[in-house]
């Protein structure tokens, strides 16, 4: 299989600040927007540089996605973030409302997805947003894997008319993605080709799953791996043609089994050719506090669990 | 009343049990929750009239909603100092498994909490319901909770406060704690919220406002004149200015130590700024 090198660890959130300092130097039309939360979203150097093109609403994040919505309306592309859970599930009416339904450009940025939130627990860990993102009409759902996906993702999104969500988390992760890979919205990334099995993995979970696929060839199993790091609109080719080949699938996801990648996954399959597939993400269930190892740990969200998942799936074939 | 020094002993120990928990984890907020200390030992200690044991009805007992659930160690420090579940369970805290989850919650079934809280903004209106209920009960006692300074700023608290008022709501005693910070910064700076006292008023309160909100002796005083206030057709708010990082001089005047624990040397310092009292757990 293709072997991918971690560059050296990195948060995929620093991918966004760092992203947001280019478009700052790069496209006038850039603003940004937070919710006291700018030292976690890296965006001081964005501040720092354009302190007029930025935005600080406070602990408000229902009047920071509408006034996101209202500087659209003159050629501004704003870029509203804070933490997953406070950017979708608590402003979801002004999201629908003011952005979606009213077709505006907003970006809406999004970081500490997912239960490697860590510590602060299950009221902070959201396992719901992409469901909740992917189901609104018109929205670009994206959750990419690593620091420098983020960067790219972040880059290409300002480039793109309509409204996005973009997804991405805390914990410092490996960063493998090469550092010049273009960032196309909706097109899967083939990271390494393979005949038995298709992992379809987004955000954290795609180097999870570069890892069960090494552990997997040494078991004589061959995976594809495909980073799938745009949700919505959903690169159903990549998929169709991978399985096609591989006659099973198994999806991995930082979200609830409902509502996630896994689902977009098993629509596409039903509808054109179904095909057993295994979910790793989490159960229905809310997280909790732990160190984001011991909770990809017990809601079974690593190499592990995927690898199980695999040799599950095969034997459905 | 039980004698104000030993009120400050649970003090001072509750200060060790804050910064005692966040040190081991490496996690969790100190700042707002040294700011809240005294006054959430007076709340449960000398103010609020409490039954033996918990349950979520809470009836015929005062009750108390943390909607700035962020302070969870100085809630859960006096929440198992009052005998709600084990003081050696603070060791616990932001573990996995554990039911001192990093924001209160009533998922693992911790007594004590009887709403989750975490994502700001949410309590009042709950503390406004649980105060509606004992209304329907027919249940005298009281309901209070304690709100962020700039939590404020989230909308819903406004709909809470206007609809409080408007519904004369008046076994409710909502306390803000005006530490002037949040996390990017002074709350001034932020999004300021201006004349606090006035808003309350035109919304319909009544207010009482404390200058010394790290003296014992003065957030006594207010809560039992804020509780001579109820039954009288309005909630009442008490602003109470406090002191982020109180008592430990190196987290104080500063917003630095919001959502920061103290590395080893520092905790060390800190503690030996707040001599053990009744015990470390
Ligand atoms: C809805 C929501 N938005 C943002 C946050 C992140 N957050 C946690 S605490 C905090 C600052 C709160 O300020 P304040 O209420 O004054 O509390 P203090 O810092 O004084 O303890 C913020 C923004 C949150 N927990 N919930
Ligand atoms: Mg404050």
């Amino acid at each position: 299989m293709t072997k991918y090198i971690d560059q050296g660890k990195n948060d995929t959130r620093s991918g966004y600040g760092d992203a947001m300092t280019e478009l700052g130097r790069t496209n006038p039309n850039v603003v940004a927007l937070c919710a006291d939360l700018i030292g976690s979203l890296k965006i001081q150097p964005f501040i720092d540089e354009n302190p007029e093109r930025f935005f600080q609403v406070g602990i408000a994040e229902a009047n920071m996605m509408g006034i996101a919505a209202g500087l659209t309306i003159g050629g501004k592309i704003p870029f509203a973030s804070t933490f997953a859970n406070f950017a979708t599930g608590r402003v979801y009416d002004q999201i629908r409302q003011s952005i979606a339904y009213s077709d505006k450009n907003v970006k809406i940025c999004a970081s500490h997805a997912g239960v490697t939130l860590g510590e602060d627990g299950a009221t902070h860990q959201i396992l719901e947003d992409i469901g909740m993102m992917k189901m609104l009409p018109g929205m670009t759902v994206i959750n990419p894997c690593d620091y420098n996906q983020t960067k790219a993702a972040t880059l290409a999104i300002a480039d793109h008319v309509g409204p996005v969500y973009l997804r991405f988390g805390r914990p410092k992760v490996a960063n493998f993605t090469p550092v010049d890979q273009k960032f196309e919205i909706g097109k899967a990334v083939m990271l390494s080709e393979g005949t038995d099995v298709t992992i379809v993995a987004t955000g954290h979970l795609v180097w999870e799953a570069l890892i069960a696929a090494e552990k997997l060839e040494e078991q004589g199993i061959s995976a594809e791996v495909i980073n799938f790091h745009t949700i919505k609109p959903f690169d159903e080719e990549a998929l169709l043609k991978s399985v096609k080949k591989t006659g099973c699938v198994v999806s991995a996801e930082e979200h609830n089994f409902l509502g996630g990648l896994g689902e977009s996954v098993a629509r596409t399959l039903t509808v054109h050719n179904p095909t057993p597939q295994e979910f790793v993400a989490t159960q229905d269930t809310f997280g909790e506090s732990g160190t984001p190892e011991q909770l990809m740990e017990k809601y079974g969200l690593n190499n592990k669990a995927i690898e199980k998942a695999v040799l599950k799936v095969l034997k459905r074939k | 009343m039980a004698k104000l020094d030993e009120l400050q002993d649970i003090v001072v120990q509750t200060r060790r049990d804050i910064l005692r928990m966040v040190h081991k984890v490496n996690s969790g907020h100190p700042g707002g929750s040294l700011g809240c200390t005294e006054f959430l030992v007076a709340l449960y200690n000398e103010v609020m009239d409490l039954k033996e044991g918990f349950d979520m009805d809470g009836k015929d007992e005062d009750l108390f909603f943390l909607s700035n659930g962020h302070i969870s160690p100085v809630f859960y420090s006096v929440l198992a100092r009052k005998g709600y579940f084990p003081v050696e369970e603070l060791n616990t805290f932001r573990l996995l498994n554990s039911r001192l989850q990093g924001h209160p919650t009533t998922h693992e079934g911790l007594p004590g909490v009887r709403v989750a809280s975490g994502s700001l903004g949410q309590g009042m209106s709950v503390a406004i319901g649980a105060a509606l209920g004992k209304k329907l009960n027919g249940d005298d006692k009281l309901v209070y909770s304690l709100h962020g300074d700039g939590e404020l700023q989230e909308g819903q608290n406004w709909e809470a406060i206007m609809y409080a008022a408007g519904n004369k709501v008046d076994n409710l005693i909502s306390t803000i704690d005006r530490n002037g910070q949040q996390i990017d910064g002074p709350t001034e700076e932020i999004l300021p919220l201006g004349n606090l006292k006035e808003k309350f008023e035109v919304f319909g309160w009544d207010v009482l406002e404390v200058a010394e909100g790290n003296s014992l002796e003065a957030i006594v005083n207010a809560l039992n004149e804020a509780k001579s206030r109820t039954g009288k057709g309005k909630p009442v708010c008490i602003i109470l200015d406090t002191m982020m990082g109180n008592g430990v001089d190196f987290m104080m005047h500063t917003h630095a130590w919001h959502g920061k624990a103290p590395s080893d040397e520092q905790l060390e310092n800190a503690l030996g700024q707040n001599p053990e009292t009744l015990g470390d757990y």
